[in-house]
């Protein structure tokens, strides 16, 4: 039978405000262990929260970035259940209003197709410590001699966010990601380094007949280390549920790991038993109101969405999909990018530029384009004189080196060294006949039919002229003087 | 020495202020006390003595630099639920019979900030669940005006210790009357502000939307000095009040004129038997002889108050005592992995009414029942909330009893539900956040007993009216001065 299949995606993210959820401890990954911590994130007896207005913020900010509604009024909730790198042995966590309701996730494929998948919600709560399992092979719990409590992350603004069963797909749920990651480093609230854990996520995965309305059972996968994991571990999934519904056997609702090394996924159903959370609301915090004016206040101030700059590269400038991405992927570099635009109005040669000689600069010297002397607005500059035909490639190119080391505007060299290109014919003349001159053995084996020497005599006209003549008229003027 | 123990705080810091005698001298005065009565009386479960002279000793150099405090040298006794930097803070517990709080709390900062000296961490009922004190699984505490007799509870301690001339102030924490009911029940003024004027900050929690910091004191102008020295927003805490706070000790009134008193018709004081109902008969025709109008106000709902605490503070409570589990901090009893050293922990640790109302609460709050029982409660809440704003509207203060017996003897209350009916009549003003007090009022010698024992009135005014609540309890209080018209049974203090 052909199946199709029906994923909805749960993420956690971590917020880079400085400091955590509830206290003034620094929100830092990679510190000593229990160094940044205070009464009120190790659940001291008689510590109490403060939310981190920053985070709130962040919240607003990524609601508005997927067109979420932001309620007028939310709070805060304890889910409580027991777990040692919990201090509190509760979560505050958000359960029936939360900061964000809704919103939908446009993204791209590979191919430049854009779909959608809606969200649910995107709530706030805390993050927990991290263990560490001494004394087990594999750093697992089971068989382990201790545990080691880090409290460094304890405390941090997480953010979850939870989608639709509206992916269809392995490559959707892993461009889904891609999207939900570019856009919540593109608006400045979270690093969403999967490798650090500062993004979280699990899949719920279930198959059905295409063409069915039903949804099938499904499956929860955690233990996701990588969007290529997340790849790899939904298509086994697929897989696996196709070949149980073919061979007649039923699936059965679980939470499955997914195992890296094997890829495979395997079930961790034993402790995952229906938890009894006891929500309620948190009564060491009062309700949050959140104002139609501040949320009017932080969207004046949202950055460009990487989906509209896509949408923009994409089908107002013609960029493909690749060349759109490379641009999106670094939002400084887009920026840059947006408004070299604005000036050299060519978004073609402007993407050349940025992401060819200006790249390769970048790379070279280890200086990220947008930290280096060269301004957005300079490079702008120096498109237009090149589309002006004022200057020709080469020219731009020894241009770009000098800005590059800190020249600044190329207008400004040009017109005081005198570079524009020339195009005035007693000049050029003058250019091609010196070369004439001084080459006349090139000029009798030309003549003679050995014409490969054609290129090396526009070389030495432009030579002659450092380089300001124009190419394609010094082509014409030599064919002319070379008699055909 | 022109000032001594028996002396009010305002007397004490003014006399330490001018360097007629000095902080240490009173410290040094009230440790002697405490090692005279204290085998008696049993009101701290740690004594501060050498923090208490090194303190003494620095406010008094201070002092001689030129800077004065509002309450210079005045003995602080300290519920053992607040967190004191660097002493052990039990709550009362074996859970954190051994714990060193490694901060302090905002209100015991704020009574540091004034000059006042913590002399030691008083005893309690366990993390301050319980009427009598003897819930504490740390000590027993006494009545000082009989021995045989509880001091109340939850804040026992503090009002045995103030009673007992132990301390010049005692701070509590009130959840449901655990300042008021010790206080009536020790012949003292206690104090619960508004919900949210004082700061939770190192309160250890009971439950949070209801717990709130307090003085126990032998007048109404140390609360209102002690109230003045710690209201006020605090940035550490989400449910502090941003809100100006008006100082209190210097506008106490002598007089009730213009003032309506609300006598509440659901609280019938009859049924208390003829002793007590007198002494509250007798209250009300003082007040209307200080000028006041009494007029009669309704609170249908407050009857439903006692059923709604009891759901509402265990349901917070199961999820705040979550914390103690043996990994960080307190008693940890090893178990054969995480779950079971969690368990034998809290086995181990807390004692059999914090397991009833842990047990309570999670029930209250579990699937299936949450809307039932929490969500009703919360609704009842409000109700009780409205019946009191609605009240306030045909008076300013409401009278009423702080308790429906005096002291009783330990033991005598065996199962819970009656130790539970002690806070009857001041559980209604702790739901609703309101301000109220309990200031003495008379004495009654109990069946079967041979001393007499005090009684409390509770004023109860709008929400942040502490002025106008204070001001009324100070013109009673200098009007009938009940409270040193008996002994106790210890050893007076010398004047």
């Amino acid at each position: 039978m052909n199946y199709e299949a029906v994923i909805g995606i749960e993420c956690h993210v971590e917020l880079k405000t400085a400091s955590k959820m509830f206290c003034g401890c620094a929100n830092r990954f990679g510190a000593e262990p229990n160094t940044l911590i205070c009464p009120v994130c190790l659940g001291m007896p008689g510590a109490l929260p403060v939310p981190n207005a920053a985070a709130i913020e962040y919240m607003i900010r990524a609601g508005l970035a997927f067109q979420a509604a932001i309620p007028a009024f939310s709070k805060f909730d304890r889910k409580n259940y027991f777990y040692p790198d919990m201090p509190k042995n509760y979560q505050i966590s958000q359960y029936d209003m939360p900061l964000t309701q809704g919103g939908v996730v446009r993204y791209w494929l590979e191919d430049g197709t854009i779909r959608e998948c809606r969200l649910t919600r995107i709530h706030l709560e805390e993050d927990t410590g991290k263990s560490t399992h001494a004394g087990s092979n594999d750093g697992r719990i089971a068989g382990s001699s201790y545990s080691l409590v880090d409290f460094n992350r304890a405390g941090v603004p997480l953010m979850e966010c939870v989608s639709e069963p509206d992916l269809r797909s392995a490559e959707e749920a892993v461009a889904f990601l891609e999207m939900l990651r570019r856009t919540l480093m593109a608006i400045g609230v979270s690093d969403v380094k999967m490798e650090e854990g500062s993004l979280r996520c699990d899949a719920n995965v279930s198959i059905r007949p295409v063409g069915s309305d039903v949804y099938g059972t499904k499956t929860e996968i955690k233990n996701m280390n990588s969007f290529r994991s997340v790849r790899r571990a939904i298509e086994s999934e697929i897989a696996r549920q196709r070949a149980l519904l073919d061979a007649g056997e039923r699936i059965v609702q679980e939470t499955l790991g997914w195992d890296e090394a094997n890829g495979t996924t395997i079930s961790m159903r034993s402790k995952e038993l229906a938890h009894d959370y006891r929500y309620f609301p948190d009564p060491d915090l009062v309700p949050m109101e959140i104002s139609a004016e501040r949320v009017a206040g932080v969207r004046a101030k949202m950055p460009p969405l990487p989906i509209d700059r896509f949408e923009r590269y994409t089908k107002e400038y013609g960029f493909n999909v690749k060349q759109a991405s490379q641009l999106i992927e670094a939002p400084e570099i887009a920026d840059f990018f947006d408004r070299s635009v604005a000036i050299s109005r060519q978004p073609q040669q402007t993407q050349n530029f940025v992401l060819g000689d200006l790249s390769r600069l970048a790379n070279e010297s280890g200086t990220p384009i947008h930290e280096s002397p060269v301004t957005p607005e300079q490079l702008g500059e120096l498109v237009a004189l090149v589309d002006a035909k004022t200057i020709n490639s080469k020219i731009a190119k020894e241009l770009l080196a000098r800005m590059w080391a800190g020249e600044g505007s190329p207008k400004a060299i040009v017109e005081r060294e005198g570079l524009a290109q020339t195009s005035d014919p007693a000049a050029l003349a003058r250019f091609v006949d010196e070369v004439l001159a001084a080459n006349a053995a090139s000029v009798e084996e030309y003549r003679a039919g050995k014409t490969n020497v054609f290129g090396f005599l526009v070389g030495a006209v432009m030579k002659n002229s450092r380089g300001k003549a124009d190419p394609a008229a010094v082509n014409a003027l030599l064919r002319e003087r070379l008699g055909g | 020495m022109s000032s001594n123990i028996s002396s009010g705080a305002k007397e004490i810091a003014r006399a330490v202020n001018a360097r007629e005698c000095s902080a240490r001298e009173v410290v040094e005065a009230t440790l002697a006390r405490i090692a005279s009565v204290e085998p008696q009386v049993g009101a701290y479960l740690s004594v501060l003595e050498r923090e208490a002279r090194d303190g003494a000793d620095a406010l008094d150099a201070r002092i001689a630099s030129g800077e004065r405090f509002p309450l210079a040298g005045v003995p602080l006794a300290v519920k053992d639920n607040m967190a004191l930097e660097g002493t052990v803070t039990t709550c009362g517990s074996k859970m954190l019979e051994r714990w060193v709080a490694p901060y302090t709390a905002s209100a015991v900062r704020s009574m540091l900030a004034a000059g006042a000296i913590p002399v030691g961490k008083a005893n309690m009922d366990e993390f301050a669940m319980g009427s009598s004190c003897e819930n504490s699984a740390l000590g027993v505490t006494r009545n000082p005006y009989d021995l045989e007799r509880v001091p109340g509870g939850s804040s026992g301690g503090s009002a045995a210790s103030v009673a007992a001339y132990e301390a010049t102030i005692g701070l509590g924490s009130d959840t449901g009357g655990s300042i008021r009911e010790p206080a009536a029940f020790c012949n003292l003024v206690g104090f619960k502000p508004t919900y949210g004027r004082i700061s939770r900050y190192g309160l250890i929690a009971f439950a949070s939307s209801l717990d709130q910091i307090g003085p126990l004191t032998r007048n109404v102008e140390d609360a209102a000095l002690a109230y003045d020295a710690m209201a006020g927003f605090d940035p550490m805490d989400a449910t502090s009040v941003d809100r100006a706070v008006e100082p209190t000790a210097n506008a106490l009134r002598e007089d009730l004129q213009g003032v309506r008193i609300g006598v509440v018709k659901q609280f019938d004081t009859h049924k208390l038997g003829n002793d007590i109902d007198d002494v509250y008969d007798r209250a009300l025709h003082d007040l209307e002889a200080l000028g006041a109008e009494i007029v009669e106000v309704e609170l249908p709902t407050a009857d439903y108050g006692l059923a709604t605490y009891y759901l509402i503070a265990p349901a917070e409570c199961s999820s705040n005592l979550a914390r103690f589990d043996g990994v960080r901090y307190g008693l940890r009893v090893d178990g054969n992995d995480v779950a079971e050293m969690n368990e034998r922990s809290r086995a181990a640790g807390f004692g059999p009414e914090v397991k009833r109302r842990i047990l309570i609460g999670t029930y209250a709050l579990s699937s299936g029942y949450y809307d039932a029982y929490y969500v009703r409660a919360q609704k009842a809440r409000t109700l009780v909330a409205r019946d009191f704003a609605k009240a306030f509207e045909s008076c300013d203060l409401i009278a009423a009893p702080a308790t429906s017996s005096p002291a009783f003897r330990f033991k005598s209350k065996s199962d819970p539900y009656s130790m539970y009916l002690m806070d009857y009549y001041t559980i209604p003003m702790s739901l609703a956040g309101l301000p109220a007090l309990s200031v003495p009022c008379g004495w009654v010698t109990p069946e079967g007993g041979e001393r007499a024992m005090p009684l409390g009135l509770q004023l109860t005014a709008p929400l942040f009216a502490e002025r106008a609540l204070l001001s009324a309890a100070h013109a009673y209080e200098r009007a009938t001065m009940h409270a040193s018209k008996h002994p106790m049974q210890i050893a007076e203090v010398t004047r």
